[in-house]
């Protein structure tokens, strides 16, 4: 198992699990905050849509294409 | 007779011209297919160009336009007076913001020479070691699909919209590919690159252009940053080419451009000419390396051969007007461009010379006079 961080958080998620696999057990499964306002999620789950874009270790990646590391700080705010 | 005035094409010069027009009491009716354009796919960014005395004179005037009408547009225009920073990357292109500083101050522009402390205290992502920056005070961004709209709508009942597919302009009659035939006693071509489908005679080239959207990173940049090899090396070469300009968007996006090809009319994203594209960019601003570019896609400019539009009449098809050929400026140009066009259509005379921009030019002197709707015309 993998200890990771959500939006200041604990979250445990099996080996080889997917920023937004984190997403979806530790929290309610948003990314990312529209220019509107409106939360967003993951959709495509294959690089192509960008609405999984999160802040993982400072920088900004797709929560689909990137795999949960151990003691890794993602953040899906503001 | 459909209208006073059909223009075919609604990107931003379809829909200037349409705007003038409608407001000097035409009915308008714009015929668009919905293919697509430049005004979708470029960058809107407001910009005085100063190749020649004619493109500054257009793109100046413009830009006035632009900041007049911004206090009427709506939010989604996205206009913004944040002006342009030209970057110099040497002592040889600090000389050429010099002389560039010279050119639009003696056209009455606002403009300063940034040193390099005062460069990384305005931009402080910038590279190290740039000796400074031309700063254009006037200069702008817009999002042109939202401006084409608006322009399209601010006037009311004068201009009606239909969508449909124009094959082919004869004298007064305008035929779509279904078969309908429509008329007006003007007809305005303002389809960008597919004009030579219309007018084989138009020397009308497309020109390939990259460019590429981040997420969002607001306060970073300010100004739109352009490289001054732009005018002086990059872009002036016949092969393809790439400059660095990155456009701060109201969201906090930066959009990067830009890249410049020939001879091709594949819309496909080429990976190796956008590597280049963003190298360039990254070599100016080594932060965006680092940062998440969401999109990147392509479109076409229509280019003519002196890269200034064409504006005025078809001087062998009387009735068909010509607005075409706004290479990488017709964002910024479109104001202008409906300017010449209303005034040589009311037979007035125009805010400034328009014969530098005169089909003629490449299409050989006119044969009868120019067809022109007396003022009075105008209800
Ligand atoms: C990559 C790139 C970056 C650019 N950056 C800038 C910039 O920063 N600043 C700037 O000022 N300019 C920029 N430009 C240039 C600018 O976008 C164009 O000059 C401008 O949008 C041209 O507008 P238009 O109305 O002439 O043509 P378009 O926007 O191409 O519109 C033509 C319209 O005609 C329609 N049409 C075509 N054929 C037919 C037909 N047979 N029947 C019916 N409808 C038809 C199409 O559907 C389309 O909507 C850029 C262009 C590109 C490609
Ligand atoms: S879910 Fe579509 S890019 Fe990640």
């Amino acid at each position: 198992m993998i200890d990771l961080t959500l939006d200041g958080r604990p979250v445990r998620v099996a080996a080889g699990s997917t920023v937004a696999a984190a997403l979806a057990i530790g929290g309610d499964g948003t990314s990312r905050t529209a220019v509107g306002g409106a939360r967003r999620a993951p959709l495509c789950g294959m690089g192509i849509c960008q609405e999984c874009r999160v802040t993982v270790d400072g920088v900004r990646r797709l929560a689909c294409q990137t795999l949960c590391a151990p003691g890794m700080q993602v953040e899906t705010r503001p | 007779m459909n209208a006073d005035v059909i223009i075919v094409g609604s990107g931003i010069i379809g829909a200037a011209c349409a705007d003038e027009l409608a407001r000097r009491g035409l009915e308008v009716l714009v015929l668009d297919d919905r293919r697509g354009g430049a005004t979708a796919a470029g960058m809107g960014h407001l910009v005085a160009l100063d190749d020649n005395p004619a493109e500054l004179k257009l793109s100046d005037h413009s830009i006035g336009r632009w900041r007049e009408w911004a206090r009427d547009m709506d939010q989604g225009c996205a206009y913004r007076n944040n002006g342009s920073l030209w970057l110099a990357a040497n002592e040889q292109e600090m000389a050429v913001a010099e002389a560039k500083l010279k050119t639009l101050r003696e056209a009455g522009m606002a403009c300063e020479l940034l040193g390099a402390e005062a460069l990384r205290a305005t931009e402080p992502e910038l590279r190290d070691g740039l000796p400074g920056a031309l700063k254009v005070a006037g200069d702008g961004i817009l999002y042109a699909p939202n401006a084409a709209r608006w322009l399209l709508t601010r006037g009311g009942r004068r201009i009606a919209e239909r969508q449909g597919r124009v094959a082919a302009i004869e004298a007064d009659e305008v035929r779509l590919d279904d078969g309908t035939r429509l008329r007006a006693p003007v007809v305005v071509l303002a389809n960008g690159i597919h004009a030579p489908e219309l007018a084989p005679d138009l020397p009308i080239e497309p020109k390939k252009g990259h460019l590429l959207i981040t997420d969002r990173y607001p306060g970073r940049v300010s100004h739109t940053l352009i490289e001054l090899g732009y005018v002086t090396s990059a872009h002036n070469a016949s092969g393809p080419s790439v400059a660095c300009n990155i456009q701060p968007r109201p969201t906090g996006q930066l959009f990067i451009g830009s890249s410049r090809q020939f001879g091709t009319s594949d819309p496909a994203v080429d990976g190796p000419m956008l590597a280049r594209m963003l190298r360039r960019a990254v070599d100016y601003m080594p932060g965006l390396a680092k940062l998440n570019g969401i999109r990147a896609w392509t479109g076409f400019r229509a280019a003519s051969p002196d890269g200034l539009p064409l504006i005025g009449e078809h001087p062998r098809r009387p009735g068909l007007w010509l607005a075409v050929g706004h290479e990488g400026l017709g964002v910024t140009t479109a104001p202008g461009t409906a300017e010449l066009l209303a005034a040589q259509l009311f037979g007035e005379t125009p805010p400034f010379a328009a014969e530098p921009y005169l089909p003629e030019r490449f299409l050989g002197a006119r044969d009868a006079q120019r067809t022109s709707i007396p003022s009075e015309a105008g209800r």
